[in-house]
């Protein structure tokens, strides 16, 4: 009996051990309407485990082949975006070995130079955080349902639809 | 059956707002909901092939049955980042 009870201790503590490592992988997982401050994501991935970071910044650029952006403006599903940027995590991770991953996106006006998007990877090595990092970045361009508007300095607004169904190659300018 | 079909960006901005109501036989798929939607609104028609569509919050295909318990959307290319 005694034996039995241990057993469902064991059993139950493995439970709860695997529950910690799937939330702490995907630390911050969010859609922000401020300022992206890269300092706290870049922290939340901070591991003994780690032995690399990687943080991504995308920010809005003043040019796009020539021509002038004044700011970009971005809208999302919001629910269905947290859940595909959750996914892109947990998708890295079956196949890097990650020990934190985090993702901020930024919606609404962004200004030139700031920070649209931010990605931090913790890995035991630095190879496999380059790596996701950028896997992760080339998936949510393709995958997430997030969309910018290019608002240029001749007054014209464009939404970005370019790509394919469900968002092929982002042929897009303004932002990372 | 009334489907609440959600629209965003530029499909947002054709219709001028955050919904499209279509009305559809029982057992209509994706597919027939993009040519009933392309009939009510012409001019999203050109958007409606180059979008995909979501239930529920993941991807659909054009085989895919929608009811009208389930939240449906219209999902143009992507260009976040």
């Amino acid at each position: 009996m005694v034996s039995v009870r241990r057993l469902l201790a064991l059993l139950f503590n493995r439970v709860i051990f695997v529950c910690f490592v799937e939330t702490v992988l995907r630390l911050m997982i969010s859609i922000v309407t401020q300022k992206i401050d890269t300092q706290p994501l870049l922290e939340s991935v901070s591991s003994p485990r780690a032995g690399a970071s990687v943080l991504f910044v995308g920010t809005t650029r003043q040019f796009t082949s020539g021509r002038e952006t004044v700011f970009l403006s971005y809208e999302c599903y919001q629910e269905m975006a947290i859940g595909k940027l959750k996914e892109l995590c947990d998708r890295a991770a079956k196949k890097w070995t990650i020990e934190k991953c985090g993702i901020v996106h930024r919606i609404g006006e962004v200004a030139i130079g700031e920070a649209s998007v931010a990605v931090a990877v913790s890995t035991a090595h630095r190879k496999d955080a380059f790596e996701s990092a950028q896997w992760i970045m080339d998936r949510l361009k393709e995958e997430v349902p997030i969309w910018k508007k290019e608002h240029w300095t001749d007054g014209d607004q464009q939404w970005i639809h370019e790509g394919s169904v469900a968002g092929g190659p982002d042929k897009a300018g303004g932002a990372s | 059956m009334m489907i609440k079909l959600k629209v965003f960006a530029a499909a947002k901005e054709i219709v001028a707002g955050e919904h499209v109501e279509l009305e559809l036989p029982t057992g209509s798929t994706i597919g027939d909901l993009k040519q009933a939607l392309a009939m009510q609104v012409p001019d999203l028609a050109n958007l409606i092939e180059r979008s995909a569509f979501s239930i529920d919050q993941q991807y659909a295909t054009a085989k895919d049955p929608v009811n009208a318990v389930n939240e449906v959307a219209m999902i143009p290319p992507v260009s976040g980042g």
